[in-house]
């Protein structure tokens, strides 16, 4: 079935010319999008040495080393490419100028001098899984990964709550000046958020919320974003439900609670994907905000791994990958009620 | 017990007025259909009357108490909507119990009540789907045992079999029907279809634009409409009216005249008609009969024949066009030159100025 899938055609027979172009602009955008993301992930696995290597290599590879009797350090493994001894694989024990000294593991007596040009390392697959186990066990990653959710779940439900609320109002009453409300919300946007940040900083540091999580979540749930997606889509729920549901002696909580939100969950999905991206991915408010490693969200804890003098790129690199993991299976759950509507369904 | 009691009831929108003051009692155990045509404001008045529509003006009382301030959740009225407006997140069962759980009524009654609705409205087999897996039929059935689970004081219907087709409207209808009469609760029913309204009223209200036109049981409002807008939508086909002038007035009948100088006698009182008033003579289909001469003569236009009845559409000379319904199958062919006569005790006669009907002095369809 994939595979009758994947060489749908446009129209019925064969491939055709379109057929072609929509398959080779598929395969860039996914070459464009996934690549990055590839490279990052692959490249997490690679040692320290590996991720400073020039040229880069894509796979992460390590070169090959071997304990050869009389030395005490493992030496590194060359295959020699020309001169005398082309084809072997020979062991380095030192180098000097342009000339390297090696010697055979198989029989260390015997040394031998090569050109640098003339011999290639040695390289096999290896995963640094040490990358990762080193989170935990020097960067107390658990407890930046603890901060991050905290925030990203709890914004979001007040975010989903509060924005429902609003949009319902704006949706399904009809109150003078609904509509100027409503512009008001959404002119917000037009307001760039640098613009804000520092009346918003003000006003976070009178309440006393610095160096607190809330002191991120508050300042967030408002979204005008949020409150016009999910008005336009409880637009579309026909009123007569509200009404049914009230003369079911509903009381209006009872009608947002039971009726409407139910019927939002595509528009909530939407929203709560949106929100868990915007939180989990935030980082300019944040470093603002919280200034204590131990409050720190795992986008701070990504930028202290870059120093102003060296960067940690294997714990760098792994975290960031971690940190993507959450996002890709919140999305993942999620993508199927952004296409399903259920609100019309039970009406005519 | 339910008494539903409408005082001077008034409906704005902004500066535009939609009701304007309606006054009515609905006695108890009576099946009350509103009828008009659409924008008449038959479904605003139910609205006023669910609570889901704030009343501007006037009293509603329920019961001799006044619920004007009342929210749709504390008037104990029950409601079946047009749109059924099935919650489409829930099965079935979960849309009868909705009511029933948000005026926490116990566990085991709401069961007892929901099996018993089911078996009643036949739906025990589709307790646990949901409504976008059931015909419109079913859900029709569905929005009704919503009401009836709840057990309220009044049943109000909101055009429900609008969206059947014409088979299930029927059996439906009988539906509704047997139902009140098993129940004996108030309903109000709003339709903009006479032939519901006539099949199962107990009263008839006709509206057209925001104002009662005529309240009465559905033969009262056939035989002796008040004015030609109530004469023209009870019935169907509905009626035929002729423009004439009065010639002379009698003591027991009127005497007109239609432009083409065809001469009726109709039996209605002529108070207030002075020779030469302007007039519109109606006569319902069926009561148009023909004959080989006197009489108004005119020309078969089309003729739809369906077997059990025949219906002709005629023209006369001066451009009037004339309906009419026999039983049976008839030999009269398309073309053919009639004259067509009315029996004066099934005429109608009403003023050209105001549409007033005068009283009809012999009811003829009553007598025959």
């Amino acid at each position: 079935m994939a595979f009758s899938f994947l060489v749908r055609t446009r129209g019925r027979g064969r491939f055709d010319l379109a057929d072609w172009l929509t398959w080779a602009y598929l395969v860039l955008a996914v070459l464009l999008m996934f690549g990055p993301v590839l490279w990052v992930l692959l490249s997490s696995f690679k040692t320290e040495a590996a991720l400073q290597e020039y040229p880069p290599t894509f796979l992460p590879v390590a070169p090959v080393t071997a304990t050869v009797e009389g030395y005490d350090e493992p030496l590194q493994l060359f295959r020699v490419t020309a001169g005398e001894h082309e084809g072997r694989v020979l062991a380095q024990v030192r180098r000097i100028g342009l000339m390297s000294q090696m010697v055979d593991p198989a029989d260390p007596a015997q040394k031998f001098q090569v050109n640098i040009n003339d011999r290639v390392p040695e390289r096999e697959l290896a995963l640094a899984t040490e990358n990762y186990s080193v989170l935990f066990e020097r960067f107390n990653f658990g407890l930046y990964f603890w901060n991050s959710v905290f925030i990203t779940v709890v914004a979001t439900i007040i975010t989903v709550l509060f924005n429902s609320m609003a949009a319902f109002a704006l949706s399904k009453y009809k109150f003078r000046g609904r509509t100027l409300v409503f512009v008001l919300i959404v002119a917000t946007l037009m307001i760039p958020p640098t613009v804000n940040l520092v009346p918003i900083y003000l006003v976070v540091s009178q309440i006393g919320l610095v160096n607190s999580p809330w002191g991120v979540i508050w300042p967030a749930v408002a979204t005008p974003t949020g409150v016009f997606l999910l008005r336009q889509y409880m637009l579309t729920i026909p009123d007569d439900l509200l009404d049914a549901a009230r003369m079911d002696h509903a009381s209006e909580w009872k009608v947002y609670w039971r009726i409407v939100l139910p019927l939002s969950a595509p528009a909530l999905a939407v929203l709560v994907i949106f929100s868990v991206m915007w939180r989990w991915n935030e980082f300019l408010w944040p470093l603002i905000v919280l200034n204590r490693s131990e409050q720190f969200t795992l986008q701070l804890a990504l930028n202290s791994f870059q120093g102003d003098l060296q960067t940690s790129w294997a714990p760098l690199l792994a975290t960031t990958v971690l940190t993507l993991l959450p996002i890709t299976l919140v999305f993942a759950v999620l993508q199927k009620y952004i296409t399903t509507g259920i609100a019309q369904s039970g009406v005519k | 017990m339910a008494i539903v009691e409408l005082e001077k009831l008034v409906k704005d929108y902004g500066k535009v007025r939609a009701i304007h003051g309606v006054d009515l009692r609905i006695e108890d155990g009576e099946f009350c259909v509103f009828v008009g045509p659409s924008g008449c404001g038959k479904s605003t008045l139910l609205r006023m009357i669910a609570g889901l529509e704030e009343i501007s003006g006037g009293e509603l009382r329920i019961d001799g108490e006044r619920v004007n301030e009342q929210r749709a959740s504390e008037r104990g009225l029950a409601m079946v909507f047009q749109t059924y407006a099935l919650y489409p997140h829930m099965t079935v069962r979960q849309n009868l119990a909705f009511g029933l759980e948000n005026i926490k009524t116990p566990k085991d009654e709401i069961a007892r009540r929901v099996a018993e609705a089911a078996r009643m409205l036949q739906i025990e087999a589709y307790l646990d789907r949901r409504p976008k897996q059931l015909s419109g039929g079913q859900r029709q059935r569905v929005a009704i045992g919503r009401a009836v689970v709840r057990e309220p004081r009044v049943f109000l219907f909101d055009e429900p079999l609008s969206n059947l087709d014409a088979e299930l409207r029927v059996t439906m209808r009988g539906e509704i029907a047997s139902l009140h009469q098993r129940l004996g609760n108030t309903m109000i029913y709003v339709t903009h279809d006479q032939v519901e309204a006539m099949t199962m009223a107990d009263k008839i209200v006709v509206l057209r634009d925001g104002r009662i036109e005529q309240v009465g049981s559905p033969l009262d409002l056939y035989n002796e409409p008040r004015n030609s807008f109530v004469a023209g939508f009870i019935g169907s086909p509905r009626m035929n009216f002729l423009d004439a002038v009065v010639e002379t007035v009698n003591e027991r009948s009127v005497v007109v005249r239609d432009a083409s100088g065809a001469r009726f006698e109709t039996s209605v009182d002529g108070a207030g008609l002075e020779p030469g008033a302007a007039v519109s003579l109606g006569v319902r289909p069926e009561h148009v009969t023909f004959g080989a001469d006197g009489g108004k003569p005119v020309t078969v236009q089309t003729i739809e024949q369906l077997g059990g009845n025949s219906y002709l559409h005629c023209v006369a000379e001066d451009g009037a066009s004339l309906a009419a319904h026999l039983p049976g199958q008839t030999a009269i062919r398309r073309g053919d030159a009639v004259n067509v006569v009315f029996r004066p005790d099934f005429t109608h006669l009403f003023r050209k100025a105001d549409g007033v009907a005068q009283k009809r002095l012999v009811v003829g369809e009553a007598v025959s």
